[in-house]
């Protein structure tokens, strides 16, 4: 019987030549990364059984970005200890503020991923570098800081669920969509261990942007990891960023998957995952008019440049309606200078929406954007449960970045189209 | 693990078991003070050390903190029975040493303010109010051997002496 291109990651990884779901091993990573809120705790269990030596210093990555620019004394001593960290160790990849961005909106752009890597991250998104080829999934602190020490992570092989897109997706519907209708149609506990591995005709025909915020949210369906073999797309994307020797790995034809599923991508609207789980789907028209208060464009899901540049789209010569805050965050330095640089900014400005720094903030809560009690966001993070985005009686809707531009004109939650045609 | 079991839905995720809002520390008594915030605010003002959570399907699920399983662990919760539990939470468990038991009967069984106890070397979970014993699978041998160590620092310093 065939591997699967999970399987076969860690098999490469764990020194087999195959391995089976089910499987332990200790694989050898090849990249391992903490932020502002995980790395410091890693950090001190790393110190607390008195080890003083980083497995390789240029395989380790923090970045400082749930809480920062810092929001308070505390995240600043939470991001000091990094920094410390960084220096202490000579780590290659710590990046500053200034430097930084959402960790898995940067990393890929750095090159810092290959595809055929193993990556193991103290963050539960980590899951985005499957869209390269990769495998790569979430852990916690003391993963992390076992890390550090020995550049292994222990792991069961996962088994693998395939999710087969048929045809070309219509206008207006993204990556994003195709990801919550999947979640909605499986559940937040629909793919728990597993790995998600996405193909067909609706998925080689995405771009990168799409592919990285179909994987990111693998977690939101309880997944292990999600993965994307890689084709032309992945090739170009990674040419120039990455430095180091790729693998390219794919699933055999003799394969095994629990199960498969196919849909047809074609018939996929945009969807809105109402509060308080992911997986309460819904397509945007059965769902237009509930009136919001906030809306978020950005995120590790959708704060890449083709996100900005599908709300600029919509908000091109428009403003935002008056009883709405629109807060767009472009994910790291460089999305930020190229938005600038094609005129997205303007169009925001414009619009009356603000534009921050590159910043987790609101998605997890944290700031930049808090919701008071009775408030409605919608948002095109990951998460919608209780109290995420600030007060526990606060809500959130999720979407991708077209509904949410429109929406933030008309003030409730509205098609595209509806916004585009008038 | 003897204690009255605190019964607790299904997806029970990270952001309930301690918000985002206070991550700004990793003071394990500040984490702990916030246990289960946002799914049950007088939580803490009423358990006891020794208590036991128990849940339906895919307790823990959400962001990889680590501050979950640290905030129950030092609020005094002995153990967690849970249908099953997201697999980061799982593994964040193992590693830093909090008691987990997945066992769907018991976790569907068994009713707020039971009193529980559970016998790692039996298998079994008792519920000591209704009387009913309930089997659980052990873990991997390879699971237990970081359980044995302590955690997975514990583990990680065996293995590499030092």
């Amino acid at each position: 019987m065939g591997m699967t291109i999970t399987e076969k990651i860690i098999a490469a990884h764990a020194g087999a030549k195959e391995v089976r779901p089910g499987q332990f091993v200790y694989a050898d990573v090849d990249i391992c990364l903490g932020n502002d809120i995980t790395a410091p705790i890693a950090i001190e269990e790393f110190e607390k059984i008195g080890l003083t030596k980083v497995f390789d210093p240029e395989k380790i990555v923090l970045v400082p970005d749930h809480f920062t620019p810092n929001k308070d004394i505390k995240s600043a001593q939470q991001s000091k200890s990094l920094r410390v960290f960084a220096e202490k160790h000579h780590l290659k990849h710590y990046f500053e503020i200034g430097r930084m961005g959402i960790e898995h909106a940067l990393l890929p752009e750095k090159g810092i991923v290959a595809p055929g890597d193993l990556v193991i991250g103290a963050d539960s998104h980590t899951c985005t570098y499957g869209a390269l080829g990769a495998f790569s999934t979430g852990v916690g602190s003391t993963d992390l800081a076992a890390c550090f020490a020995t550049g292994k992570v222990w792991l069961k092989v996962p088994e693998s669920i395939k999710f087969v897109f048929h045809g070309k997706v219509k206008n207006w519907t993204s990556g994003k969509d195709l990801i919550l209708y999947t979640i909605g149609k499986i559940g937040v506990d629909g793919a728990l261990y597993k790995a998600m591995e996405f193909a067909g005709s609706g998925i080689s025909q995405l771009p990168m942007d799409d592919r990285f915020a179909i994987c990111n949210m693998a977690i939101e369906a309880g997944a292990k990891s999600g993965i994307i073999s890689p084709d032309k797309n992945t090739e170009d994307y990674i040419k120039g960023r990455v430095q180091k020797k790729w693998v390219i790995y794919q699933s055999d034809s003799d394969a095994h998957y629990t199960k498969t599923y196919e849909f047809n991508a074609s018939e996929i609207s945009p969807q809105v995952a109402l509060p308080s789980l992911p997986e309460n789907t819904k397509p945007v028209e059965e769902v237009a008019g509930i009136k919001i208060d906030q809306v978020v464009i950005g995120s590790c899901t959708n704060g890449r440049i083709s996100d900005l540049r599908v709300a600029a789209q919509i908000l091109k010569g428009k403003k935002v309606h008056p009883s709405i805050r629109l807060i767009i965050i472009p994910a790291t330095q460089d999305i930020y200078k190229q938005a600038i640089n094609e005129g997205l900014m303007n169009i925001f400005i414009d619009a009356e929406a603000v534009v921050s720094t590159p910043t987790c903030g609101p998605c997890l809560g944290g700031h930049m954007g808090i919701l008071a009690e009775g408030e409605r966001a919608l948002s095109t993070t990951n998460r919608n449960f209780v109290g995420r985005m600030g007060h526990p009686k606060s809500e959130i809707y999720l979407c991708n970045p077209a509904v949410a531009a429109a929406s933030a004109i008309t003030g409730k939650i509205t098609p595209p189209d509806e916004v585009v045609k008038k | 693990m003897k204690g009255k079991c605190w019964k607790f839905g299904n997806n029970v995720n990270t952001d309930e078991i301690i918000p985002a809002r206070y991550l700004n520390t990793t003071n394990t008594k500040e984490l702990a003070a916030h246990c289960m915030e946002d799914a049950d605010p007088n939580f803490m003002k009423k358990i006891k050390a020794g208590d036991i959570i128990v849940a339906g399907d895919n307790f823990g699920c959400g962001s990889s903190r680590e501050h979950a399983p640290i905030a129950i662990k030092f609020a005094g919760i002995s153990c967690v029975i849970a249908k099953s539990f997201a697999r980061i939470f799982f593994r964040n468990a193992i590693n830093i040493g909090l008691p987990i038991f997945e066992c769907p009967e018991a976790a569907e069984q068994i009713r707020e303010g039971d009193a529980a106890e559970v016998s790692l070397s039996s298998g079994e979970i008792l519920n000591l109010t209704s009387k009913k014993r309930f089997k659980f699978e052990p873990f991997p041998l390879e699971m237990q051997e970081i359980i044995q160590a302590g955690g997975l620092m514990n583990f990680v310093k065996k293995k590499m002496a030092v």
